[in-house]
């Protein structure tokens, strides 16, 4: 069974008849072939797939394209700011070192982003705990709640 | 991990998704949050043909009162219920314990009544709710019922709910108690390797069995006036727990005395 | 200014930030097909029948391939003689999870719709999944024809007992180094493109060539036509060295299907299919005096192998042994190995590699004499330092020489940033308060074996050679692109690189740009593995630099009709010293490479290009002293580490932002080995019991400390950079700090040691006995 689903990504329109079992990121992936958005587990648990639904963070891995029928997403590509087009969130895992190989960090910064925008001035608990749903394998995390300290500072002088 | 091939149906209202649960019988499911669903699927455990998306229900989601109860409609996600500003001020113990459950992803997308319908006894919501004596209102095609917590979590991620039936709502009582929730957990994101709840005079444990169960024993101690300490040492009594690569059967025991404890002496506290 | 030292940001991170980097599985050329492989249900079994029927009929499934389609090509390279992998399992299957056919459909959802539709018919055997079931006089073997489940046996050449007779005291200990998942959070990959100019495939991988050589004599096709790309690649921590089937299968099913295929694994799948690290079994034995003074060290390892002997899994139990003795001047240290294959999956390199295992014995060996001795842990292992004079230093095994550190500098520091005084003082205080935690202190003081390595030393393991390249490339407007060997995945390699180049070359860092990953562009390499990539293509690209900033003087210094001895290189230009305002540009000086009419006569077009093929004359020693202190929950027994202190000495350091978060990695790694991660069994049937990210405990955020570390540099004398290495020194040094200090928190119990993962549980029942037996 296929349905057509219009999904606006990043501020555009994505129509396109899939199969009803096709889960939202690889709608995101395959069908509008925004690769930012990655896959990390079967289980909800890695985070990476990580993206905004209608400005909540969400794990796209565990929903269905058609779910997110006539939503708004939010991923990684869409992420802009004034740090030479990046946004203090990305700014912030630059200057911090807050990634190594990248793959979890699209939805460590899609899980952070919504983090801020819900509590601008995060304590270094709410932080870890905010992200408990992302694992990150290289960082060791203290340099992801850094960066996203330094987000947060930015954001404030701004 | 993807999913076998089903047919997917949104339904804009309970009747809708009554006559499709008559029109698919067992090859359909309910979907509201999927985040118990759809990871089942994607691992081939659950194959349901048909699934009914109920999320879209108006009326399925938010928080009423009536009477002396708040009112939880089913398809009310979590993170609704861990912010919405009545539920914090009248059942402290739901907004709380619905801030424990998955991850703040998990929380934004599942729902109460998935996570309750799912009937999983290491989940956090049902033990929560099976210490507050909740009622859960299902309706049927021939009218609505409501089923007490005690005798909604039937077995091993089975409820009373029939294949017919949709949850509707999750009612618990508005009268302000004593009240604590306490999960172990070996990960800060993880099911609980024991929970346990406490509202008023009542004790509810999670993950001690098959279903989350009332720790009876401790609550007849207390109302016999033992103390604390010695109620909980009773709260493994009459559980059957598993052993898994997480915990044996003695150690969950032991936390569930440990909780037990903690959480009446929490409660107290905030009496 | 020098960049090498500096806290220079990454040029990696703007790609990774946006969404526009390229992992294996973003790639879909047109007319893309996507693999699966039907893996075994049972851990052990003779396969009877294989029912391909159902899958070929769903619409968009391309074909089914079993063994059979692949009799006419060779084993999985490496392995031992007549006991290798095959590609897909023939006849019997080892491990639940062994790959035993592939299935080739129009899209991923297709293919895993052709995988529950085959059906295969099993004649199960009896499983092995622990060592000791391995050895069982009466055993399932797995090879039979090998007549034992052991495969290789490496006898001590003395058995120590007389050395350990004539110490006032010996004390024996039994550890376990548990099977750990590498979990890289990018699975495996791959993207085989066969036409008719030839193969190209994208793999997530660490050494491109090395696979490369291997898949084009598999399949036995010309180098040149063999092309391996790896990407942007998401981790691989050792496990992305390894010769996984899939690499060989997916070519030859594009050649078949004459369309690409694509593979990439799901999480349950990489669990199963990924080699696994660590899982060694220690019988240990110290001879010492009263003063604590270590005589004799008997170290014998048994090697869980898996399913398969894994090259590189073969060597871990070699390296476990020639990092026996530690940091520690001991007389006597004998070693020995055994490996024993059992129905699990093939275990490999993970992050340390044999000297984690190592490094994890003899850190709890300096513990135990401690605790027999009465002596402080500290002061034990300052009485048994080899000391900063001593280097090089020999140790019992020929093939280590110790090239420099200073351990009681590092033992002094991490003394000092872990307020070991003040700890001491809470820990007592604290222990007879029932409402405080048990406070325990732990210490490791290590050093490993890294900068792989000198001539002959990766060959061991399959590679073909032991050098790493460079190749710098100036273009006409004085950019520079330097093309390197080794394959970088997050190590940062780039930014490393550059900053020695910038440096060198007076060129902007922001002008000069790595090239890697490709083996249609980068001349040669071996690989990112075995801490080596700053050592060996930092020092490659060093002296490379050197030289052809040489031929770049001769230029300018044609331009400028100055004597090149006179000129300084800086900031993209050439001056001439002593003379204001003579200099000339580097874009120039570029141009006039490629311009015979500009050029010296000495000189020829083109001349701007050097490559360099840097040997080492040995391995690097990076070395280090960690302090942890734990927190113990006295009635779930719950650990929490509250302090982690990192004393870290990488020689010298080329860029502390980044050196600081590869020991953040690594460390995370090893605590959670140390409370958290093991692969599980069921013991009676083989299957695993821990295969998704839901039973796997891999901590997050809130579960891990914040890191305290500081630094003392002794640098290598065996490379022109002074660089060691970082890359696992976290992994090797942690576990046995924390697991010292869980140790530490419980002696008044008289606990002396508990195996890693320290679950909650394994505390509470020493914690729950202890209770009762005072009672």
């Amino acid at each position: 069974m296929t349905t057509r689903v219009n999904i606006s990504i990043n501020a555009r329109r994505y129509e396109y008849e899939v199969e009803d079992r096709t889960l939202l990121v690889h709608f995101i992936r395959e069908q509008a072939r925004l690769t930012g958005t990655h896959i990390g587990c079967d289980s909800s648990n890695c985070g990476a797939c990580t993206v905004l639904l209608d400005g909540q963070a969400v794990k796209s891995c565990t929903l269905l394209a058609v779910q997110a029928d006539g939503q708004n997403v939010s991923t990684v590509e869409g992420l802009t700011g004034s740090f030479n087009g990046l946004s203090p969130i990305q700014e912030g895992f630059r200057q911090e070192h807050g990634l190594q190989c990248g793959y979890c960090t699209p939805g460590m910064l899609m899980a952070c982003t919504a983090l801020l925008a819900e509590n601008a001035q995060p304590s270094e608990s709410e932080i870890r705990h905010a992200l408990e749903g992302n694992i990150c394998r290289c960082t060791g995390y203290e340099m992801i709640v850094r960066s996203v300290q330094w987000a947060a500072a930015k954001q404030v002088q701004q | 991990m993807i999913p076998a091939p089903f047919t997917y149906l949104r339904v804009g209202s309970v009747q809708e998704a009554l006559d499709a649960l008559a029109e698919y019988g067992d090859d359909a499911k309910l979907l509201a949050g999927g985040h118990s669903l759809i990871p089942l699927m994607k691992y081939r455990l659950a194959t349901p043909k048909v699934l009914i998306d109920i999320s879209g229900i108006a009326e399925l989601s938010g928080v009423t009162f009536e009477g002396d109860s708040l009112v939880i409609g089913a398809a009310t996600r979590h993170a609704i219920v861990e912010h919405s500003p009545v539920v914090k001020e009248h059942c402290r113990l739901l907004a709380y314990t619905a801030s424990l459950v998955g991850d703040p992803q998990v929380r934004n997308r599942g729902t109460i009544g998935g996570s309750v319908a799912h009937g999983d006894s290491a989940s956090d919501l049902p033990v929560s709710l099976l210490a507050m004596d909740a009622q859960f209102t299902a309706q049927g095609r021939n009218g609505t019922r409501t089923i007490a917590a005690a005798d909604f979590f039937v077995g091993f991620w089975q409820t009373a709910l029939t294949p017919n039936e949709v949850l509707i709502n999750i009612k618990v009582p508005l009268a302000k108690q004593r009240w604590s929730y306490q999960k172990f957990t070996i990960r800060s994101q993880d099911w609980a390797t024991v929970s346990s709840a406490v509202y008023g005079n009542a004790v509810a444990l999670g993950a001690m069995a098959d279903i989350p169960i009332r720790a009876r024993d401790v609550e007849s101690a207390l109302l016999q006036g033992a103390d604390i300490s010695q109620a909980a040492l009773l709260a493994d009594h009459n559980t059957s727990p598993s052993s898994d690569t997480r915990a044996s059967s003695d150690y969950r025991r032991h936390l569930a005395r440990v909780l037990t404890e903690d959480g009446l002496r929490e409660a107290l506290a905030r009496n | 200014m020098s960049l090498v030292g500096a806290r220079v940001l990454r040029k990696e991170d703007p790609r990774l930030l946006t969404g526009r980097a390229t992992f294996v599985d973003d790639l879909l050329p047109a007319n893309c097909t996507f693999a699966q492989f039907i893996v075994s249900e049972h851990a052990h079994a003779d396969i009877r029948h294989i029912d391909i029927s159902q899958a070929l009929q769903i619409p968009g499934v391309l074909g089914v391939w079993t063994a059979l389609d692949f009799r006419d090509y060779p084993d999985l390279p490496g392995g031992l003689p007549d006991l290798e992998r095959p590609p897909l399992a023939t006849g019997r299957v080892r491990w639940a999870g062994e790959p035993i056919a592939v299935v080739v459909a129009e899209d991923r959802y297709i293919a895993a719709d052709a995988v529950a539709a085959v059906k295969i018919d099993y004649n199960v055997l009896p499983a092995v999944s622990t060592i000791r079931a391995a050895l069982a006089p009466d055993a399932q073997l797995l090879f039979p024809q090998h007549g034992s489940n052991c495969l290789v046996t490496v006898p001590m050449l003395d058995d120590l007992d007389r050395a350990m007779e004539a110490c006032d005291e010996r004390a024996q200990l039994r550890v376990v180094n548990q099977r750990c998942a590498v979990v890289p959070i990018e699975t495996m990959a791959c993207l085989a493109d066969w036409n008719i100019d030839g193969l190209t495939m994208w793999a997530t991988f660490q050494a491109p060539h090395h696979l490369r050589n291997k898949v084009s004599a598999w399949l036995n096709i010309p180098q040149n036509q063999c092309r391996i790309i790896t990407p942007n690649v998401g981790g691989g921590f050792g496990a992305k060295i390894v010769f996984a089937p899939e690499f060989f299968i997916m070519p030859l099913l594009s050649k078949w299907v004459g369309r690409p295929v694509k593979f990439s694994q799901s999480r349950t799948e990489a669990m199963l299919q990924m080699t696994h690290g660590r899982d060694q079994e220690h019988d240990l034995e110290v001879g010492f005096d009263r003063n604590g003074r270590i005589k004799a060290l008997r170290m014998v390892v048994t090697q869980n192998l898996g399913a398969y002997a894994d090259p590189t899994g073969l060597g871990l139990p070699v390296l476990t042994n020639w990092m026996a003795g530690g940091c520690y001047k001991i007389a006597k240290v004998q070693t020995a190995f055994r490996c024993v294959v059992t129905n699990t999956t093939p275990v490999a390199a993970y992050r340390g590699a044999g000297r984690p295992e190592a490094t994890y014995a003899v850190e709890r060996l300096v513990d135990l004499v401690a605790r027999r001795t009465g002596i402080d842990p500290v002061e034990v292992r300052r009485r048994n330092f080899i000391e900063p004079q001593d280097f090089p230093y020999e140790t019992h095994n020929k093939a280590v020489i110790y090239d420099s550190g200073n351990f009681p500098a590092l033992m002094d520091e991490c003394v000092r940033l872990l307020d070991y005084e003040t700890e001491r003082k809470r820990q007592e205080a604290f222990r007879n308060d029932s409402s405080k935690p048990l406070i325990g202190i732990g210490f490791s003081t290590w050093i490993e074996i890294a900068g792989f390595g000198p001539n002959g030393s990766l060959e061991g393991f399959g590679h073909l050679a032991s050098w790493e390249s460079t190749q710098i490339r100036i273009h006409p407007d004085g950019s520079a692109t330097i093309f390197i060997g080794s394959a970088p995945h997050g190590q940062g390699t780039e930014t490393i690189v550059s900053q020695i180049a910038s440096d060198e070359l007076g060129i902007s860092f922001d002008r000069i740009n790595i090239v890697y990953g490709d083996t249609g562009t980068v001349i040669q390499g071996i690989g990112t593995l075995g801490s080596r990539s700053t050592p060996m293509v930092g020092s490659a690209t060093k002296v490379a630099s050197q030289r052809l900033l040489e031929r770049a003087k001769k230029i300018a210094g044609h331009l400028l009709e100055a004597s090149e001895d006179d000129l300084v290189v800086a900031d993209d230009s050439f001056s001439v010293r002593g003379t204001p305002g003579k200099k000339v540009g580097w874009a120039d000086v570029a141009l006039a490479s490629f311009q015979p009419l500009r050029l010296p006569p000495e000189l020829q077009a083109g001349t701007l290009e050097e490559r360099l093929f840097h040997e080492s004359p040995n391995f690097s020693y990076p070395s280090g002293a960690y302090g942890c202190v734990v927190e113990i929950d006295r009635r779930s027994g719950k650990v929490r580490v509250a302090k982690m202190v990192l004393i870290d000495d990488c020689g010298t350091v080329i860029n502390p932002l980044l050196a600081e978060g590869q020991v953040h990695g690594g460390v995370a790694q090893g605590i959670a080995q140390a409370l958290f991660e093991e692969m599980q069994y069921d013991p009676s049937t083989g299957q695993p019991i821990t295969s998704n990210l839901i039973d796997y405990l891999i901590p997050s955020a809130p579960d891990l400390p914040n890191y305290i570390a500081g630094r003392v540099n002794t640098p290598c004398p065996n490379n022109p950079l002074g660089a060691k290495g970082i890359g696992e020194s976290g992994a090797i040094g942690s576990p046995p700090a924390v697991v010292n200090a869980i140790v530490d928190a419980l002696s008044h119990f008289g606990v002396e040691h508990i195996d890693m993962p320290v679950l909650p549980e394994k505390v509470w029942k020493v914690l729950s006995t202890a209770t009762k037996g005072s009672t």
